[in-house]
């Protein structure tokens, strides 16, 4: 190996892997020996593909050879344990699905096989991608590898951690309510939520359809759109995902955001912030106006604090339904000891899901029932549209708006886990664009105390571009992003 | 006090796709070996996603346009969440809030009366897996699950409790699966399962207005069980008001072998499906031309037809409602008159024989043979033959029916079946008078009743000719002969 390969970003590693400097195969045992060495300590792998990895790696070879290879070929990677995967398990980190092995593959699964990126194993995250510090996976929980006794944030804690130890070059993840950003931002990594429809959720486990969608992360914004480049798209196996066409998401990367609005949102600065985060986040912002963006820091965005609120009636609510299909009939975990029928179906779901995830179901189930749908779904709905069009009346002013992705750097492990709300919380200004189904991202903005604070970018829907374009200008600006967690 | 029966119907309806409702998996879950069908989409897998199947759509659109109701602009899918081993995903892809089709009606006949029986909605949803139990005695019961099914489009006709009696209700279900056929979006068999009907019943005081509380009737697989389990039903809660009895809201079964229905569960508490729009499904919008166009391919109804045949053929109401009752009936008759046979007749003459033969000789050997129309071996073109030498007088009308029995049997055509078995009418004098003279010498009783005064003992005798001759004696020959005869005696 001629090169520290976990400092290596994916454009870097296809650079090196076409110059022959290594093979795919020798790159691919490199990961797989550093999650050998580290994960022991991180958490972030539930399950290690060596076989699969190592036969795409020589068929990556093959094509580098043949002068065939696209800028993800031959380049390991983890997905998130909620896509799955044909022939390999997937567990969403719990133990109803702990022996699951799917028959086919997520949408995005496939295309990135086709691009000829290799899976080198399943990350870690929260129960069912319900969490926001992955201490809710069945298994064990994931540790920052920025220090140890704090949470990678979640739920795509393993993805987020894997990426920042240098165990995969790139990762895939879900975002509900933030599970992409809030993780990226903890573990300085980047982490972008694409717009809802942007990418295909065929194959991705569902947690709420309405608000999940698939996305990167990567050591850099270059990486993200890479990745984006090979993941995006309508696909007829899923009926949300939008008929517009993928656009190079490379080619916005020119570094220029001279002109560009950009709106700072006042909800966002909420009351019990960190203040290292809120002086972080605006020396951030002070740096995008010396690039020559233009800053309005007087924005209202009033319905913000209903967000939290909203999204823990969708996102139960629909959680309820998803989650039914799991009762030990057909496939994954079963009570063995069942008196009857439903006596099975019963203790299956009680021994098969965590505490967390039960709580969300009871919370959805409840606010379906006839005589508290009207109070609670109708009335959430009601206010997802006021949001929405909230978000689409600044849009008219501004390119993006721009926010810390979490009120505070990653906390302690253990230190919410006892109270849902503080959890929950960590969430506050990532989920309202998941319920205005915005494109968002979080990139390194800076550190307190050696700990990572994330900035997020958002945009109006397939806006994607306008985002990678101003978080990549900020990349060039700066190094947070170039900056590795020493484990 | 005199007593009202109020009845409405839900009718399950199986839609003849080509794919299931939500996947490409083969809709056909009958033939094939059980759990053969299946993908991870009908198998409710972790990650799957629906795909709307565009026909499907369609076919209920075509339904709800048949039965006068209004097309959504904005249709919707729901999840509909119940526990239970045949449901893959723990809930049912269904339309709750925003129906495909609503406000419609039906024409139904009772007694000559024809009214309008009110359509709630029409609905598309997907079926559920199929349960079998099991159990032998001294072992443990179990239950197979066969995925075939599950997600095979079902369409519900949900009625207005609009019906006063049970041949209303069965009068409703035979328009309703004759449109069906018509539009060709259901096979609408009942004892196969692809027409399924629940009934709710109630009974209230003749002249109020009020809706008393209903019981809903469920497992009746025929419309015979329908009209009897309604029937007993009607009766059972008359002598229970009558007996000063409460009747309270449930679910009864019908149990066919013993003629009854009995009580399954109690209503005390309503089901809480928990419905909300589905998130994985945008909602649909069908557009004023997208109903047009749908429309514009709507064949011809069965009362569009029935009245059509009175005009244009000046058929009796009678014939036309029997001809029109099925598609392939209606169309046979229709091919038949291209024909132009039987030769030298109007229009009307021509179809009024026509309707004769197909309600009469043939719409008989097919109900005993249990025959359908579409797969009887006689085409119109030979019917019409056949109908053809009968008006030429190549045959008289008895033998017709025999070589008609042949012909059904066999689908060789008149001619050649009259050669072969000699059936040709008789018009030669002698060979008549010979078999007059035997029935006049054989049968002396019916000539002292001729000469007592007795005209119709002519047709007695007429008969035997006729019997003699295997049916080829020219009737209007033996008839004058007769009659000469007999005047000479």
């Amino acid at each position: 190996m001629t090169t520290d390969h976990d400092q290596l970003t994916i454009h870097e590693a296809h650079r090196l892997l076409e110059e022959r400097r290594f093979s795919s195969v020798e790159l691919t045992r490199a990961c797989l020996d550093r999650i050998r060495y580290l994960d022991e300590r991180v958490g972030a792998v539930v399950t290690v593909t060596e076989e699969l990895a190592l036969r795409q790696a020589a068929e990556a070879d093959k094509r580098i050879a043949a002068g065939d290879a696209g800028p993800l070929t031959g380049v390991p990677m983890l997905v998130k344990d909620n896509m799955c995967t044909r022939g390999v398990l997937t567990t969403c980190s719990s133990k109803m699905l702990e022996s699951f092995v799917p028959p086919y593959n997520a949408t995005v699964v496939d295309k990135l096989e086709e691009a000829g990126a290799v899976i080198i194993g399943k990350a870690n995250m929260d129960e069912f991608a319900m969490g926001s510090s992955t201490e809710h996976s069945a298994f064990s929980p994931t540790h920052n590898p920025w220090d140890l006794s704090r949470v990678p944030g979640g739920s795509s804690g393993g993805s987020a951690a894997a990426v920042a130890a240098g165990e995969a070059i790139f990762a895939l993840g879900s975002d509900t309510g933030g599970s992409i950003r809030q993780p990226a931002g903890f573990c300085s990594v980047t982490g972008l939520k694409p717009t809802y429809g942007r990418v295909s959720r065929y194959g991705l486990v569902a947690f709420a359809s309405s608000l999940d969608q698939i996305g990167p992360l990567t050591q850099d914004v270059t990486d993200c759109a890479l990745v984006m480049n090979a993941i995006a798209g309508h696909d007829n196996r899923d009926s949300t995902s939008a008929p517009i066409p993928v656009p190079d998401y490379t080619q916005c990367l020119n570094g220029d955001v001279k002109g560009l609005k950009i709106g700072i949102p006042k909800e966002y600065f909420v009351e019990g912030m960190q203040p290292e985060v809120e002086d972080t986040i605006r020396a951030a912002i002070g740096q995008l106006e010396k690039l020559g963006a233009s800053i309005d820091w007087e924005v209202s965005l009033p319905h913000t604090r209903h967000a939290l609120a909203v999204y823990y009636v969708i996102a139960p609510s629909e959680a309820s339904a998803n989650l039914a299909r799991y009762d030990g009939t057909t496939y994954g975990f079963r009570y063995k000891d069942g008196e009857s029928m439903w006596d099975t179906m019963e203790k299956t779901r009680q021994f098969g899901f965590g505490a967390e995830v039960k709580r969300r179901i009871m919370l959805g189930t409840y606010a379906l029932s006839a005589g508290y749908y009207d109070a609670y779904y109708l009335k959430a709905q009601k206010v997802r549209t006021l949001i929405r069009r909230e978000f689409d009346e600044a849009f008219e002013k501004f390119d993006v708006l721009v926010t810390p992705t979490s009120p505070t750097v990653p906390f302690t492990m253990g230190e919410k886990l006892d109270d849902p709300v503080q959890m929950y919380l960590s969430d506050v200004c990532t989920l309202p664009i998941n319920i205005a189904g915005l494109p968002a991202i979080s990139i390194p903005a800076g550190f307190a105390d050696g700990l990572p604070i994330g900035m997020q970018i958002i945009a109006k829907p397939f806006a994607e571009e306008t985002i990678l374009r101003i978080a990549h200008a900020f990349q060039q600006a700066t190094d947070w992003h170039e900056k590795r967690a020493r484990i | 006090m005199e007593f009202e029966t109020v009845i409405g119907l839900e009718v399950h309806v199986q839609l003849q796709t080509r794919s299931k409702m939500f996947c490409c998996c083969s809709a056909d879950y009958a033939s094939t070996p059980p759990n053969t069908h299946v993908c991870p989409v009908c198998l409710g897998m972790p990650g799957v996603l629906p795909v709307i199947n565009q026909q499907a759509v369609e076919y209920t659109a075509m339904t709800a346009l048949a039965l006068n109701c209004t097309i959504a602009e904005y249709t919707r899918f729901d999840r509909k969440s119940y526990p239970y081993p045949d449901l893959m995903k723990g809930y049912q892809i269904s339309q709750y809030e925003d129906p495909i089709g609503l406000n419609g009606w039906l024409a139904i006949e009772v007694d000559g009366r024809t009214r309008r029986a009110g359509i709630t909605r029409v609905h598309l949803e997907e079926d559920t897996a199929r349960l079998t139990h099991r159990s032998a005695p001294g072992e443990e019961a179990y239950s197979l699950v066969d995925v075939n099914r599950s997600g095979t489009p079902l369409m519900e006709v949900v009625g207005e409790p609009d019906l006063r009696s049970p041949e209303e209700a069965r009068q409703y279900l035979i328009k309703l699966r004759s449109i069906l056929r018509y539009l060709g979006v259901s096979t609408a068999n009942m004892e196969e399962g692809s027409f399924r009907c629940d009934a709710n019943i109630s009974i209230r005081p003749e002249g109020c207005d009020e809706l008393a509380a209903k019981v809903e009737v469920k497992n009746m697989n025929s419309f015979r069980a329908v009209y009897h389990a309604l029937e007993y039903e009607e009766i059972r809660q008359r002598r229970a008001v009558e007996q000063g009895e409460d009747i309270f809201q449930e679910t009864r079964g019908w149990v066919e072998e013993e003629g009854k229905t009995v009580s399954q569960r109690g209503k005390e508490y309503a089901d809480d499906y928990r419905y909300f729009p589905e998130p994985d499904l945008p909602p649909l919008s069908l557009s004023a031309d997208w109903v047009e166009e749908i429309k514009a391919r709507l064949p011809e109804l069965p009362e569009a037809k029935r009245d059509r045949f009175m005009t244009d053929y000046a058929l009796p109401r009678y014939d036309a409602s029997l001809l029109t009752g099925s598609r392939e009936m209606a169309d046979y008759f229709e091919v038949c008159l291209e024909t132009g046979l039987p030769a030298g007749l109007a229009l009307p003459a021509r179809a009024k024989a026509v309707s004769n033969w197909l309600l009469g000789d043939f719409s008989r050997l097919l109900n005993a043979t249990g025959t359908e129309i579409s797969d009887s071996k006689v085409n119109p073109e030979q019917l019409c033959q056949l109908l053809d030498l009968m008006q030429k007088g190549t045959v008289t009308g008895p033998a017709a029916k025999q070589v008609w029995e042949e012909m059904f049997k066999t689908g060789r055509p008149a001619e050649e079946i009259i050669d072969r078995k000699g059936l040709s009418q008789i018009t030669d004098t002698g060979e008549i008078e010979e078999a007059v003279d035997q029935a006049i010498a054989a049968n002396k009783q019916a000539v002292a009743d001729y000469n007592a005064g007795k005209e119709t003992a002519v047709k007695f005798l007429v008969g035997q000719v006729m019997r003699a001759t295997r049916g080829r004696a020219n009737p209007q020959l033996a008839t004058e002969l007769l009659k000469k005869k007999l005047g000479e005696e």
